[in-house]
């Protein structure tokens, strides 16, 4: 029962990963660039829901929404100020650049928000948890909710990327930009739209993060964000389902590593599980290697 | 009025001066090549045409439209469309997804009419249809380029180097689609290395030597010119 218990732990844990995970691959596939901004975003939503939710009062589900709003707002502005003006640079000064726009939005969350930790109500307040097998089994409505709306966040993508013109023009950018222009397709509005997507998608794991971890700080966002990033790698950057399988495996073998071997040495081995993933499989679980035909 | 006319266009990549006062012109329905040796510039010509580069002087003309500062995804709506070179067809994505994205700009509703007219003239890109492109051969994928450039219902059809890499064969059958596709009326701008078969199909010739335009004419007339025999047909 332990192990279902800790299973069940870690599949949560591993669909926030994989949420957060989706905004980076999605944005390196398109934009071959790593925003190591993204961990940010996520603080930045979770503040937005406090605020709403524990100042306003305000049914959690439009928390959610509002957080949304903001964040997808936030890429956005990000992505113009500090990207766009960058797409010709090299790969380099894009990274140096994320790296900045990291620190400016943990320091700006400090400024305002301060940096005592808030205590983040659950959004999940008064709703029963499940019993399973007379009481043994106890799963709680926060684990519930994180693991359904992973799951209705992955198929809307998947729909998106596979059925919309407009998820298919992104796919085919990331793909090839040049031949995505020749096709019609305006590639620089479709960056900006994946990068809105992504923080969008960062602002529902920010509120499911802290409803399961309730400590809100500016650099709440941050470790989440580095091992959504390695989730990312490990799965195949580049790749959605490769984004999925890796964030929920990371979670359940952080989990595990927990529960089994220390929670000081989660983390070790967590990323020793990433280095030995990539000397086996460079390009990652589901990384795609496409040879090229002449 | 010419359907396509550039007017000493210079192209640059930094400093180097790849495209030097370069003018020719396509007529409605006409096939016209453009030979040169490798380097030669016949690709960045094209690529200049379609807005991917951007000349520094000179003009271009489409349908009586200046071309020369609009943007690529917007030359496609005017209505040319580019085959690139090395086909450059979306690998991870189906062959009819393919297809799909050269109609991207379409707003009209008869895109399926198109999709089955692509399908009727590439009936291997029909067996292939929910198979990644990058399962299909070289050949195969030069006809999904070309059906993806066709979805568009281009004016003027680009073809760079569609004969790239192929077996003989091969070449042979891209360039009877080429000939169908002319007699059933679309204009096309040919670039190729294989200039024998080139000129062979093409109404107009300009040859390209580093940069420049050195000689044009009547595509029969220059296949017998000596000094093209000698440069590009062995002789």
């Amino acid at each position: 029962m332990e192990f279902l218990t800790n299973l069940i732990n870690g599949i949560s844990l591993g669909s926030v990963y994989a949420i957060i995970a989706l905004g980076y691959t999605m944005v390196y596939g398109i934009a071959k660039m790593l925003n190591f901004a993204h961990g940010d975003v996520i603080m930045v939503g979770g503040y937005i829901a406090f605020m709403t939710l524990f100042y306003l009062g305000m049914n959690p589900l439009i928390c959610v929404l509002i957080a949304i709003c903001g964040c997808t707002l936030l890429g956005i502005v990000i992505e113009r100020v500090a990207y766009k003006p960058l797409r010709q640079s090299p790969s380099l000064t894009v990274l140096i650049t994320a790296i900045g726009v990291s620190y400016l939005l943990q320091n700006l969350a400090l400024l305002i928000w301060g940096s005592n930790p808030k205590v983040f109500p659950s959004i999940a307040a008064g709703l029963p948890s499940l019993q399973l097998f007379d009481g043994q089994l106890n799963i709680s409505a926060e684990t519930l909710i994180t693991i359904g709306a992973s799951v209705i966040i992955m198929v809307v993508l998947g729909l998106f990327t596979t059925k919309t013109k407009m998820g298919k023009a992104m796919r085919a950018c990331s793909e090839d930009p040049g031949a995505a222009r020749l096709m019609g397709i305006n590639v620089d509005t479709t960056i900006s739209t994946t990068f809105a997507i992504g923080s969008g998608l960062a602002a529902v794991a920010g509120v499911l993060l802290c409803s399961s971890y309730p400590t809100l700080m500016p650099t709440t966002g941050a470790m989440p964000g580095i091992k959504a990033f390695t989730a990312a790698v490990f799965g195949g950057i580049g790749s959605i389902p490769g984004a999925v399988l890796g964030g929920v495996l990371l979670g359940i073998i952080e989990i595990f590593a927990k529960a089994y071997i220390g929670t000081q040495l989660a983390d070790a081995v967590v990323f020793a599980v990433l280095i030995i993933v990539l000397l086996i499989k460079p390009s990652g679980l589901l990384g795609k290697y496409v040879p090229e035909k002449v | 009025m010419a359907l396509l006319e550039a007017d000493k266009v210079n192209v640059f990549y930094g400093n180097i001066h790849a495209i030097k006062d370069v003018s020719f012109e396509v007529n409605e329905g006409e096939i016209v090549t453009l030979i040169g040796a490798n380097g030669a510039g016949k690709t960045t010509t094209l690529n200049t045409v379609s807005g991917l580069l951007k000349p520094r002087s000179g003009a271009i003309t489409f349908n009586g439209e200046d071309l020369a500062h609009v943007p690529a995804h917007h030359t496609v709506a005017k209505g040319m469309a580019l085959c690139p070179e090395g086909r450059r067809v979306f690998l991870n994505m189906s062959v009819r997804e393919n297809l799909e994205m050269g109609a991207f700009v379409r707003k009209d509703n008869q895109v399926g009419e198109t999709l089955e007219m692509v399908y009727e003239r590439f009936p291997r890109l029909k067996e292939r249809e929910g198979q990644s492109a990058g399962t299909l051969s070289g050949g195969e994928q030069q006809m999904l380029a070309m059906g993806r450039a066709l979805m568009s219902r281009p004016k003027l059809l680009m073809l760079d180097e569609p004969s790239m890499g192929l077996a003989p064969i091969l070449v042979d059958e891209i360039f009877d689609i080429i000939r169908s596709l002319h007699q059933s009326g679309t204009t096309i701008l040919l670039v190729e290395q294989n200039a024998a078969k080139a000129l062979s199909i093409a109404d107009r010739a300009y040859v390209l030597e580093t940069g420049r335009v050195t000689m044009s004419g009547n595509a029969d007339e220059l296949a017998q010119d000596d000094r093209v025999r000698k440069a590009y047909l062995g002789g």
